[in-house]
């Protein structure tokens, strides 16, 4: 005889496995390392996530220790995984700084930049013109 | 076919499927190009193992493996932000 928790849970289950292997899937077979990070950042994270809920019903409802205590790695991984995933992109375009593509139109956004640092040099010659000047006047 | 035996066989179907994800990601490890692959490699593979652990944990109706993935979540965090950290500034501690 099975109940209709049970299918439902083992639908819950199946569910959170489908979507932990279309993340692990997309972790192999996308192109470049950007499309490669939404895969598990999200699929795998909501797959966890209704694994972890199905092991909650199944303790409260099936076994004998019905405690929720799975929803604190739920809490915890749902907080963290955008963070990870943020600092891996960050980590990511820290490596991949010199193969970006220029801006539209750099000629005129180089002009519009900051003051380039030739004056700062000229600053640094005269400094170092004045110091034997100032040594002589000693 | 009764209810037990059913959710029972649903549980090994899903660590098969779990354990077929985390080959995957090892192979995304061994293989990725860059070290960020290696680094959401790593990330995929913690979640991954968070997922098998309470499925045996299910399967066999004991409360041990709530701890061990507990503490793997949270070591697979912080070796993710400071892994990322040390990419970013190939320093960890400023």
């Amino acid at each position: 005889m099975i109940t209709f928790i049970q299918i439902v849970l083992s639908i819950l289950l199946l569910f959170g496995c489908f979507f932990i292997l279309v993340g692990a899937l997309g972790l192999v077979k996308l192109s470049t390392f950007f499309k490669r990070l939404h895969a598990p950042t999200k699929a795998s994270t909501l797959g966890v996530g209704c694994v972890l809920v199905g092991s909650v019903c199944y303790h409260i409802f099936l076994g004998e220790d019905p405690q929720p205590r799975e929803l604190l790695i739920t809490v915890f991984l749902f907080i963290t995984a955008p963070i990870s995933a943020h600092m891996m992109a960050k980590a990511a375009l820290s490596l991949l700084m010199e193969t970006r593509p220029e801006l539209p139109g750099h000629k005129t956004a180089k002009e519009e930049q900051l003051p380039p640092p030739e004056p700062r040099r000229d600053d640094a010659d005269a400094d170092d013109a004045k110091a034997p000047i100032s040594r002589d006047s000693q | 076919m009764t209810g037990h035996m059913f959710i029972q066989t649903t549980m090994v179907v899903c660590m098969h499927v779990v354990g077929l994800a985390m080959l995957l990601a090892t192979w995304r490890l061994l293989r990725g190009p860059t070290v960020p692959d290696r680094i959401l490699a790593l990330d995929t593979l913690s979640v991954t193992a968070i997922a098998e652990l309470m499925l045996f944990g299910m399967y066999l109706n004991s409360a041990v493996y709530f701890e061990a993935a507990l503490i793997i979540a949270m070591l697979g965090f912080g070796s993710t932000v400071v892994l990322s950290k040390f990419v970013l500034r190939r320093d960890i501690v400023e």
